[in-house]
Order: structure tokens, then C-alpha cells, then sequence
């Protein structure tokens, strides 16, 4: 099971599958964007600081993304993630500053743990629920997930009406930057400043990895990718298409727990309108980055890419002096929609056996490759 | 609302889904009941300008609801004919709400032509624009929930935009009526619309073959065009549908407060527009639907929302408790635990008659 790709007897170009194909589409035209808006605005795209903040700001959301490319690619959706996200950040913030556990006697570093545990536990709670709901009990996963939504944002301000802060030096820990000495851009004195990270974007990029290895070469990743192309011949394949699915959601909930913990790291402050519509930026990511909602495609780099072209068009938009507060939403839905049909177009042209070039459909000539 | 079966024996038989939403809402009743009797007191007071008006509980979860049942009969007709869900109506309602503000504050006061005219183009806007995620799923075949986010994301700056970055305010008499008592007339006038459109749906379901085809392209497309049944344009009159009900429930929504605010006019109301076709026992894969499950599902959630309000827990609370319900909902009609109680019938059946056979035998 670790190969789901009949194996040759002679040695041929594997095809291109539609996974991948998705996701070089959109890591060119990310690429293709990105060098535009360096050679139209200069400036801020043309220091590598550019690009660490924009990882810096979206490292909760590259974490939930993952969580949902996987949920998607096994056919199922996840829509609590931002809710869950806002909710961990509530509870790790008031352990940090105290609110929860005022013990004076647990030191700084003791709360840092206790905020990690919970939001570990906390997303692990949700997944757990969630996935045992939804794929032993056979529930729509849309509604379940609804539900778990509705209760986390409830959680919130149950837990605290008033927005929470940490200050102190606990958060300056947390909060601190790492800086690249190989890597940055020269001031106006021709000293360089490095670049600079926060530790949320390796943790981040630390999931991005995990997640494709266990994606590409780990036999729950590939179970994933059957139960989502289709259930009923994953079922005959022996695969444990509850089991998976529950995984999914594990999988999932566990994510948005470490994406909550990296939300509060960024911010440093918990708030009941926090990672507000994230859910829907990182369906929209995943999307961007190839994945399909009907399951059994997608990919995590690709949704990495995804979240960063996603960036791009907002800082692009910003850039190009459209000040007015609706440009921003607009060109983002206008660039989805581009994305969208042009995966429609690609997918069905394929699909058809229609005239594309020969290099989009690679080695495989005319026939349609099988699904990855 | 869909034809009810003239013989009582097989009203539970061909209703079975109806059931999940009749128990919620009788469970609901009876907990008000107990908890306070005379929540559902109903009573007729005069208003300041001194016209007659109900007053109640009830009337306010009927009244309340309106929104959110016309919108959840249009979610109904898009989940049955594409096996998905449209995630932006409440987005389209706040353009609508916009398009409808804009008109009439172009003419230099209110009169009815102008409302007439202000409700014709939004109507015609929010069909646009249900006929562009309409085009989207039928002919480029993307998956509802995705085509629909196009507008998710950008359908409240749209509306921002259409006002130019205001809020306006639109008071007059004729918008007062809309939101809230037609003078004379004690029922609110939502409650009105809502079964004017109820209606529109009954006398459409009941004279034309409409529903059956969208059942028909929801169960297998494929078939249904083998049959002759155009597919795209069952699932496109779908998405047109859904944006005459995002029209209708905008114009409800700006009538009500007599100001378009486009931020938060039915915020997060697609939500509950997709829960209530779910509580109504209608598949959101698509296939067979009833249109009664899913406004009785919007009135339970409303019920449920005012129930919580009056037991004193706050509006940003309620989701909490809500989501805690709705799970209990959704696990109590699940196939797996149905199929368990099933089972559960035929043991004690099985041990009755086995109990019976025994004393028979003794």
C-alpha cells in the first residue's frame, strides 16, 4: 500500500498526475506574480524580509491549511479550524497571563508548557470528537464541524468576554525573532539587516514537512488519498475507511491546536473575533494550492504556495495604491475565481482527452493518467 | 408548502424525516413550558403610532425566522439539484439589501413606485449573481461550496462598494411597514412574506414538474439527461432561485433596521440557512428533498435562539449551547444510531412475542 502507482517492468517517466499538475500551475503562476510585482513596485518585494513577513503573518494559517488539505484529500471537510484557532489562543494567553491557574508559584517557562499541553489537548478533544462523529457515526461532516465551530467561538467568550493580553517577558520569549545571518537586504548605510523569523514559521514549516512525508510515503497518507478518490474501492482495497477518515479529523484538529498555540505566539492576545473567517482562507488556500474539494487530489506544498499567493495578491493590492477597503476582498475573490476555473478548465480538458499541449500532459501521451 | 397526503396512516411513512424537526421542536415547546407557562402567550397590543400588533414569544420566533426560512427554501432547491451548498447567501443578501438602498436613495424621496422599482433591481442583481455561481457549478461543474466562495469572500466588499463605503439610513413609512406592521394589520409582515413565498414554492411544486427534475439531476445527472432532463439548467433555475430568496430576504433584513450596514446584515446566516436543511432531514449530498423539513428546521433554530436568549444567556454565548444541541440533533438522526434503534425495535419485538409464545405455551 505504500505505492498506489502500478510499477512498470521497464523504467518510464512516471505521468504527470493531477496533483502535481495542479500544483506546478500554481507555484508558477505564484513565482510568475511575485517577479511582477518586483519589477512593477520594487521596493519592499525586492528584500527577502518581504517574504518572511508574509510567512511570519500566515504561520497559524499555513498550520490549519495542512490540516485541511488532509481532510479534504480524504473527502471530507473541516470548518472548526478557525474557531478552534481563536480558541486555544484564549486559553494558552490566560494561562500566560495568569487568568487561568493564578498560582504565583508556577514560573514562566512551567505556563509556556501548560499553554502548549492545551492546546495540543484542545485540538486533540476536537479531532477526537469531530472524527468519531463524523466517520463512525456516518454524520454529514459540513454539520459536525458546523456545530464544533459554533461551540469553540461559544468557548470563547464563555471563557472571557473581555480581550486577553499577555505582556511581559514570558511573550517576549515566545515572540522573539530569529534572525538569518546569510540573508537579508543592505540599509541605506549598506549595513546588512538580516531577515528576520519568528519560531511560529518553523513550526509551520516543520508541519508543511511532516505532513508531506506522511502525504507521500506513509500508509495513512496514501489510505487518505484512496478513501477520498473513492471510498467504495478503498473499502475493497482492505483499506479502514472509518479508521481513516477518523484519522483525517485527528489529523486536523491536532493541527488547528499547534495553529492556535502559533496564533498566540504572533499576537500575544486573545480575542473573540480572532482568526475570524481563517476556516474559509484556508479551504480557499488549499484550493489555490491544487487540492479538490471531492478528495483524492492535493498536496501540502502546494498549499503552502497557496497561502503565499493568497498573501501576494493582498500585499500587491495594497502596493498598487487601491486604498479603498474593498479592492482587497474583491481582487482576492476575483484571483479564486481565476484559480478556480482554470483547475476546472485543466481537470475536464484532461479528463476529455482534449488538445492541451504535449508538455502539460507529459509522458503519458494522450491517455488519461489515473488519479493520484 | 408540498402536498400533505390525505390519508393519516401514511403521513409518518412518507414524512419519515420530518420527524427529527418535529420531536426538536416539540422537545422545545414542552422545556419552555415547564420552564415558564405562559412563554408562549400571545397577546394584541397597539404600538406607538396606535395601530394593533401581536406580541409574544411565539410571534417573535416566527417573525425572526423569516429571513432564515426563505432563505433555507432556496438552500433546499440548490442542495437537491447540485448535491452542494451555497455558502455566500448571506453575502448576496447584503448586496441585494445594497442594491436596494442604493435605489432608493436615488430619487429625491420614497414613494411605493420606487420601492417597486428599488425591489425589481435587486432582485434582478441577486439573480445575476445566482446565475453567475449557477454558471460556475452547472457548466464548469465546480463543486458548490467552492464556486460559492468566489462571493463569500468578496460579496460584502461588493456591497461596501455599491454604496461608495457608507451605511445609509432609509426611513420612511413604506420600509417601516416592510420591517415591521403594515398598519391594520396585526401579523408582522415578514411573517407575511414568508408565507407569500411559501406559497410561490406550494403553487410551483404542485403545478409544474420543477421539483421532480431537480430531484431527478440531484440523484443522478447523468440519468436525468439520458431522460431529457436539462441538468445545467435544473441547477442553474436553482442558483437564480436561491438569489431571488437572498433578494427578498435582503430587502427583509435593510426594512427591519431601515439602514443597510453591509458588515453585518445576516452575518453568518448561510450557516444556518445549510443547518436547517440538515435539522429538516434533507441529504445535503443532494437527491430528495422536502422543503417543509428544511422551514421547519429554520424554526427550530430560531426557537432555539430565543429560547437561550430568554434563559438570560448572552448573544455571544448562544453558539456555544446551540452547537451542543445541534450535535445531540444531528447524532440522534444519524443513519448508524437510526439503524441501532431499529434493531432495537425488532429485539423487543422479538423478545415479546418469544415471552408471548411462552405463556401461550404454558
Amino acid at each position: 500500500m505504500t505505492k498506489l502507482q502500478p510499477v512498470a517492468p521497464v523504467k518510464k517517466r512516471e505521468p504527470i498526475t493531477d496533483t502535481i499538475l495542479l500544483m506546478s500551475i500554481t507555484i508558477g503562476i505564484f513565482l510568475g506574480m511575485y517577479v511582477i510585482a518586483m519589477l512593477a513596485f520594487g521596493g519592499g518585494f525586492l528584500k527577502p524580509q518581504q517574504v518572511f513577513d508574509m510567512l511570519n503573518e500566515n504561520a497559524f494559517l499555513i498550520i490549519i491549511s495542512c490540516g485541511l488539505t488532509v481532510v479534504m484529500i480524504a473527502g471530507s471537510i473541516d470548518i472548526s479550524v478557525g474557531g478552534v484557532t481563536a480558541l486555544v489562543a484564549m486559553v494558552g494567553v490566560m494561562i500566560l497571563n495568569g487568568s487561568l491557574l493564578p498560582d504565583p508559584a508556577i514560573s514562566g517557562g512551567t505556563r509556556i508548557f501548560l499553554a502548549a499541553l492545551a492546546a495540543l489537548g484542545i485540538g486533540l478533544a476536537f479531532g477526537l470528537v469531530q472524527g468519531a462523529l463524523i466517520a463512525y457515526l456516518e454524520i454529514q461532516p459540513f454539520i459536525i464541524t458546523l456545530a464544533g465551530m459554533f461551540f469553540a467561538r461559544g468557548m470563547i467568550t464563555i471563557i472571557s468576554v473581555q480581550p486577553q493580553k499577555a505582556t511581559g517577558s514570558i511573550i517576549e520569549a515566545l515572540q522573539q525573532r530569529l534572525e538569518i545571518p546569510w540573508l537579508g537586504s543592505p540599509n541605506r548605510k549598506g549595513v546588512l539587516i538580516p531577515a528576520k523569523m519568528e519560531i511560529g514559521v518553523i513550526i509551520a514549516l516543520a508541519v508543511v514537512a511532516v505532513i508531506f512525508v506522511l502525504l507521500r510515503w506513509g500508509k495513512t497518507g496514501r489510505g487518505f488519498y484512496a478513501v477520498g478518490g473513492n471510498r467504495q474501492s478503498a473499502l475493497m482495497l482492505g483499506i479502514n475507511v472509518r479508521r481513516t477518515r477518523f484519522l483525517a479529523h485527528l489529523i486536523s484538529g491536532v493541527l488547528a491546536g499547534i495553529a492556535g498555540f502559533v496564533f498566540m505566539m504572533h499576537t500575544g492576545a486573545g480575542n473573540a473575533t480572532n482568526a475570524t473567517a481563517a476556516e474559509m482562507n484556508a479551504i480557499a488556500s488549499s484550493i489555490i494550492g491544487g487540492t479538490l474539494l471531492t478528495g483524492g487530489v492535493g498536496n501540502v506544498i502546494g498549499t503552502l504556495f497557496g497561502v503565499l499567493t493568497l498573501t501576494t495578491i493582498k500585499s500587491i493590492v495594497v502596493t498598487s495604491g487601491l486604498r479603498e477597503p474593498w479592492w482587497q476582498s474583491i481582487t482576492t475573490g476575483a484571483m479564486l475565481c481565476f484559480f478556480i476555473l482554470l483547475q476546472s478548465v485543466v481537470l475536464s480538458s484532461r479528463g476529455k482527452k482534449l488538445s492541451l499541449p504535449a508538455w502539460l500532459l507529459g509522458a503519458s501521451g494522450r491517455k488519461a493518467p489515473e488519479k493520484l | 408548502m408540498s402536498g400533505k397526503p390525505k390519508r393519516k396512516g401514511s403521513f409518518f411513512q412518507n414524512n419519515a424525516q420530518l420527524l427529527v424537526p418535529l420531536i426538536a421542536l416539540g422537545l422545545l415547546i414542552i422545556f419552555n413550558l415547564f420552564r415558564d407557562p405562559g412563554f408562549f402567550s400571545v397577546e394584541l397590543a397597539t404600538n406607538n403610532d396606535g395601530n394593533p400588533v401581536l406580541q409574544g414569544n411565539l410571534i417573535s420566533i416566527l417573525n425572526g425566522a423569516s429571513e432564515l426560512v426563505i432563505l433555507a427554501m432556496g438552500m433546499t432547491l440548490v442542495t437537491a439539484a447540485s448535491g452542494g451548498q451555497d455558502i455566500s447567501v448571506g453575502c448576496l443578501a447584503a448586496i441585494a439589501g445594497s442594491a436596494f438602498v442604493k435605489v432608493l436613495k436615488s430619487g429625491p424621496e420614497i414613494n411605493p413606485w420606487l420601492v417597486l422599482g428599488g425591489f425589481a433591481v435587486c432582485c434582478a442583481v441577486a439573480m445575476l449573481f445566482g446565475a453567475f455561481n449557477g454558471t460556475l457549478v452547472s457548466v464548469f461543474r465546480i463543486q458548490p461550496m467552492i464556486a460559492t466562495l468566489i462571493l463569500f469572500t468578496c460579496g460584502r466588499s461588493i456591497a461596501y462598494w455599491i454604496n461608495g463605503g457608507a451605511t445609509p439610513t432609509v426611513e420612511s413609512a413604506i420600509i417601516k411597514a416592510i420591517g415591521g406592521f403594515i398598519p391594520g394589520i396585526p401579523v408582522p409582515t415578514p411573517i407575511l412574506i414568508v408565507c407569500l413565498m411559501g406559497c410561490f414554492f406550494g403553487l410551483v411544486f404542485r403545478f409544474t414538474t420543477m421539483g421532480l427534475y431537480m430531484q431527478t439531476v440531484g440523484i443522478n445527472q447523468g440519468a436525468a439527461r439520458l431522460n431529457g432532463i436539462n441538468a445545467i439548467g435544473m441547477k442553474l433555475l436553482a442558483f437564480v432561485l436561491l438569489g431571488l430568496c437572498c433578494a427578498v430576504s435582503g430587502v427583509i433584513g435593510v426594512s427591519r433596521l431601515q439602514l443597510i450596514n453591509h458588515e453585518t446584515l445576516l452575518l453568518n446566516v448561510e450557516m444556518d440557512a445549510i443547518l436547517a436543511v440538515a435539522i429538516g432531514g434533507n441529504s445535503l449530498g443532494g437527491g430528495k428533498f422536502k422543503m417543509v423539513g428544511s422551514v421547519l428546521g429554520a424554526y427550530v433554530i430560531q426557537a432555539l435562539t430565543i429560547t437561550l436568549y430568554a434563559m438570560k444567556v448572552s448573544s455571544t454565548d448562544v453558539k456555544a449551547y446551540k452547537a451542543v444541541v445541534i450535535i445531540l440533533l444531528v447524532v440522534l438522526g444519524s443513519p448508524v444510531v437510526k439503524a441501532w434503534f431499529g434493531s432495537l425495535k425488532n429485539r423487543l419485538a422479538a423478545r415479546k412475542s418469544a415471552s408471548n409464545a411462552g405463556k401461550e405455551a404454558a
